[in-house]
C-alpha cells in the first residue's frame, strides 16, 4: 500500500482516511440486478392489475382495444426474462468472483453467523455503533437473498402452473403436477398472489438498506450495483493481518471458484 | 338379461329409424365419427347391455335431474328405458327387501360386467353413520358394488371432489369415490354435471365398452380439457379489458366479461361454455351470472364468489391475500421510515465520523 499520509484509521478519531477501491460486482451480476428489478416491478405492477383490473374503458367495442390483453402478455413476457435471468444467475454463481459466489447465501461458516448476529446488533437495532463492514453482501442480507431466492422459484412454479393451462409449450407444461396439490387453480392463484406480497415487502426494505448503507457507510453501496466498484477503508498493516486471519471462508467447503485461474479476482487498485 | 339395445327398443315399439337416429346421436354423444355409426349400430344390434346400478349416497339428487334432462330425448328415453338399470333409488319400482334383492341380484348375475354410477360422497366419519340405507353404511355398500363392477363413474362434484358436504370442516368425513375405491373411477364433476357430458360418457362406455381418455384428475379429457373461460363468448371483452364492474351497471347490461365479480371460468375446467345447458339454451355466464367453479375441488372453500379472489382463512370474510398484502406493506413502509429516524438519532456520532474523515483536503 503506497501511502505518504501517516495514520490512518481511527475508531472515534478524525483526520484522513485512505480507501482502496474493490470490484465487487462484475458485469453479469451488475446485468442480473437491473434486468432482474425492472422485470420484478413489471411483473408486479402487472400481476396485481391482472387480480384487480382497472376501469379503463376506451373503446366501444371489445375489438378495438386489447389492454387487459397486454397487461397479461407483459406479464407473462417478463416472467420468462425474469425465470432465465435467474437462472444465469444461478450459474454465475459458480463461475463469478467470490462476492457472487453461492456459499454467500447460506451461513454455513461460523464466521458468517457471526456476522449475522453483528450485522442484527449494528444496523438494526442499533445497540453497536461499529461493526465490521464486509466488502459483498453481508451475511445477514445475503441470508435474506437465499431466501428471496426461494420466492423467486417458488413464484416461477407456481406462476408456471398458471400459465401451463394457456400453454402449450414444453416448459410450463412440466409444472402442471402442482395444480392439483395446492388445490385447483384457485390455489395455485392464491400463493401466487400472495407471493406477489413478499416481493413488495422486499423491495420496500432492500432500496431502503441500500440508502442506508450508503448514508452510514459512505463507501459506494448505490453506485456499486451500477460500476462495480465499493470501497473498503485501508487498513493499518496490524489491522489487515489480524482480519486476514480472521477471514474464514469455509473450511466445508472446498471448491471455491474465485481461487479459480479462468476468471478475474477481486481487483485491488491502489488510490492515487 | 341378454338383450340387446335394438331387441329391447324393438320390444317397446321403437321402428329402425329412431334406432338408427339413436345411433347417430349416441356417436356423436362418444365422440365418433359419422363413419362409426354403422359400428356403433352393429354394437347395438349384438351387444348385450350391461347392467347399470345407479347409487345415491350423500347427495341432493340434482346429476338425477341433470340427466333426465338431456337434449336427445330419444338417446335418454333409450338409455332410461333399455339400459338395465337395475337399481336406483329414485327411479327404481321396488323398494325395502325387494329393491336391496335386486341390487345384490344384478351384482350376483353380472359379475365383472355391470356398470356403477354413483352419486354423492361417501362420509367415512364416525364409522360412516352419516349416510347409512337398509341399514347399510354408504362405504360399506360402495365396497360390495365397487368389487365386481366393469366400470365405475362418479356422478357430479359429491363423488369426484366431495362437493359441498367436503366443504371446510366437512363434519361428516365426506370422501370422493375414487379415493375410496382402488379401481379406476371417471369423474364427472359438477353440481351437477351437464345432462349431455352425462350421457356422452355413458354412451361412450356403451358404445366403445371402454373408459374414455381421462386427464390426471380422472375426468374425461374430451368435456374437461379446456377451461369455461377458453370458450367463453364474453372472452373478447376480457382481452379488451372491458369489465362488469357492478350486477346493476351499464356494462352488465353490455355483457361485458365478469371477471371482476368473480367469474371462476378461468380457473374452471368444463364443457360449459360449448356444450351448454337445456338443450344448449344458455349457461350462467351467458344468463348474466359468473361462473362459480362447481366442477372444481372445493369451489366451496374459494368463496366469495363475487370476489376475484377467494378470502384469506382467519381473517374475515371479505378479506384477499391482498388486505394481508396491504397490511404488510404499510407496516414494512412504517418500519423502514421508524428505522431511518432511530438511524439519525443513534448513529448520529457515527454519521459525523464519515464526515470527518474528509478533512484530508
Ligand atoms: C416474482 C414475480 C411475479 C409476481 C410478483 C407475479 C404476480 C402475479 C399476480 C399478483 C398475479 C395475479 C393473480 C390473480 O389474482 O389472479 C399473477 C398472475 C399470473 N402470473 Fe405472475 N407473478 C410473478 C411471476 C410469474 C411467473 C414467473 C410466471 C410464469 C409464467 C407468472 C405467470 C402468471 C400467470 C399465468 C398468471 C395468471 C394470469 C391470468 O389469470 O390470466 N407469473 N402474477
Ligand atoms: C426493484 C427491485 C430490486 C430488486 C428485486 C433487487 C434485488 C436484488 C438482489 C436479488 C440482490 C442480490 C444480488 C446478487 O448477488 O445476486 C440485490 C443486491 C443489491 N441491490 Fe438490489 N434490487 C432491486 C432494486 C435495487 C435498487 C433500486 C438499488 C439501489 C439503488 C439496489 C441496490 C442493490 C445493491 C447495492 C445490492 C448489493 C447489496 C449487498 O451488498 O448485499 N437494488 N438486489
Ligand atoms: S365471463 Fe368469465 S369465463 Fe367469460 S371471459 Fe370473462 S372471466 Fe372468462
Amino acid at each position: 500500500m503506497s501511502t505518504g499520509t501517516q495514520n490512518v484509521f481511527q475508531a472515534n478519531g478524525s483526520g484522513p482516511v485512505e480507501y482502496r477501491r474493490v470490484y465487487v460486482w462484475e458485469l453479469p451480476v451488475r446485468f442480473y440486478h437491473w434486468i432482474n428489478a425492472v422485470a420484478l416491478v413489471l411483473l408486479i405492477v402487472t400481476g396485481y392489475l391482472i387480480g384487480a383490473p382497472i376501469r379503463a374503458f376506451y373503446a366501444a367495442e371489445a375489438y378495438q382495444q386489447y389492454w387487459f390483453g397486454w397487461v397479461r402478455f407483459i406479464h407473462f413476457a417478463s416472467a420468462f426474462v425474469y425465470v432465465f435471468n435467474f437462472a444465469a444467475r444461478i450459474y454465475w454463481g459458480f463461475v463469478g468472483n467470490k462476492y457472487a459466489a453461492w456459499n454467500n447465501f447460506f451461513p454455513i461458516t461460523p464466521k458468517q453467523r457471526q456476522e449475522i448476529v453483528d450485522v442484527v446488533k449494528v444496523d438494526v437495532l442499533q445497540v453497536k455503533m461499529h461493526g465490521e463492514i464486509s466488502t459483498g453482501h453481508n451475511s445477514l442480507a445475503a441470508f435474506v437473498y437465499f431466501f428471496t431466492f426461494l420466492a423467486f422459484v417458488a413464484q416461477s412454479i407456481t406462476g408456471f402452473a398458471l400459465y401451463s393451462s394457456m400453454s402449450n409449450s414444453f416448459l410450463p407444461r412440466m409444472f402442471t403436477w402442482i395444480v392439483p396439490l395446492m388445490g385447483g387453480e384457485m390455489g395455485v392463484r392464491h400463493w401466487h398472489h400472495l407471493l406477489m406480497w413478499f416481493f413488495v415487502a422486499f423491495i420496500i426494505v432492500h432500496i431502503y438498506l441500500s440508502f442506508y448503507h450508503d448514508y452510514i457507510e459512505g463507501r459506494g453501496t448505490i453506485s456499486s450495483m451500477v460500476g462495480g466498484w465499493k470501497f473498503d477503508r485501508v487498513k493499518s498493516a496490524a489491522e489487515a493481518a489480524e482480519t486476514e486471519a480472521k477471514r474464514n471462508w469455509g473450511p466445508g467447503i472446498k471448491w471455491r471458484p474465485a481461487v479459480k485461474g479462468h476468471h478475474k479476482k477481486p481487483t485491488f487498485r491502489e488510490p492515487m | 338379461m341378454g338383450q340387446s339395445i335394438w331387441e329391447s327398443m324393438q320390444q317397446k315399439g321403437y321402428g329402425r329409424r329412431e334406432f338408427l337416429q339413436l345411433c347417430t346421436a349416441a356417436a356423436a354423444a362418444a365422440g365418433l365419427d359419422k363413419s362409426a355409426v354403422g359400428q356403433v349400430a352393429h354394437v347395438f344390434e349384438k351387444k348385450e347391455k350391461p347392467a347399470v346400478v345407479w347409487m345415491h349416497f350423500q347427495e341432493c339428487t340434482c346429476c338425477s335431474e341433470s340427466f333426465i334432462r338431456a337434449s336427445h330425448p330419444i338417446v335418454l328415453d333409450a338409455l332410461l328405458d333399455v339400459l338395465d338399470l337395475n337399481y336406483s333409488e329414485t327411479l327404481m319400482a321396488p323398494s325395502g327387501f325387494q329393491a336391496e334383492k335386486s341390487l345384490s341380484d344384478t351384482i350376483k348375475n353380472n359379475k365383472g360386467k355391470y356398470i356403477v354410477l354413483v352419486e354423492g360422497a361417501v362420509p367415512t366419519k364416525d364409522g360412516g353413520v352419516y349416510c347409512m340405507i337398509g341399514g347399510k353404511t354408504a362405504e360399506s355398500i360402495l365396497q360390495t358394488v365397487a368389487a365386481d363392477a366393469a366400470a365405475i363413474v362418479a356422478w357430479g362434484s359429491c363423488a369426484s371432489n366431495g362437493c359441498v358436504q367436503a366443504a371446510k370442516p366437512n363434519p361428516t368425513g365426506a370422501t370422493p369415490i375414487s379415493k375410496l375405491v382402488n379401481k379406476p373411477v371417471i369423474n364427472v364433476p359438477g353440481c351437477p354435471p351437464i345432462a349431455d357430458v352425462m350421457m356422452g360418457v355413458i354412451t361412450h362406455l356403451l358404445v366403445l365398452g371402454q373408459v374414455p381418455e381421462l386427464d390426471s384428475l380422472g375426468r374425461p379429457k374430451e368435456f374437461y380439457g379446456r377451461r369455461v373461460h377458453d370458450t367463453c363468448y364474453r372472452r373478447a371483452n376480457y382481452d379488451a379489458g372491458l369489465f362488469v364492474e357492478s350486477w346493476d351497471d351499464e356494462n352488465a347490461r353490455k355483457g361485458y366479461c365478469l371477471y371482476k365479480m368473480g367469474c371462476r371460468g378461468p380457473v374452471t375446467y368444463n364443457a360449459c361454455s360449448v356444450v351448454r345447458w337445456n338443450e344448449g339454451t344458455s349457461y350462467p355466464i351467458q344468463s348474466g351470472h359468473g361462473c362459480i367453479g362447481c366442477s372444481e375441488a372445493g369451489f366451496w372453500d374459494n368463496g366469495p364468489f363475487y370476489q376475484h379472489l377467494g378470502s384469506f382463512p382467519g381473517f374475515g370474510i371479505e378479506s384477499t391475500a391482498d388486505t394481508i398484502g396491504t397490511v404488510v406493506g404499510v407496516a414494512t413502509l412504517a418500519g423502514v421510515a421508524a428505522h431511518a429516524v432511530v438511524t439519525n438519532i443513534r448513529k448520529h456520532r457515527v454519521i459525523a465520523e464519515v464526515h470527518t474523515e474528509d478533512m484530508k483536503e
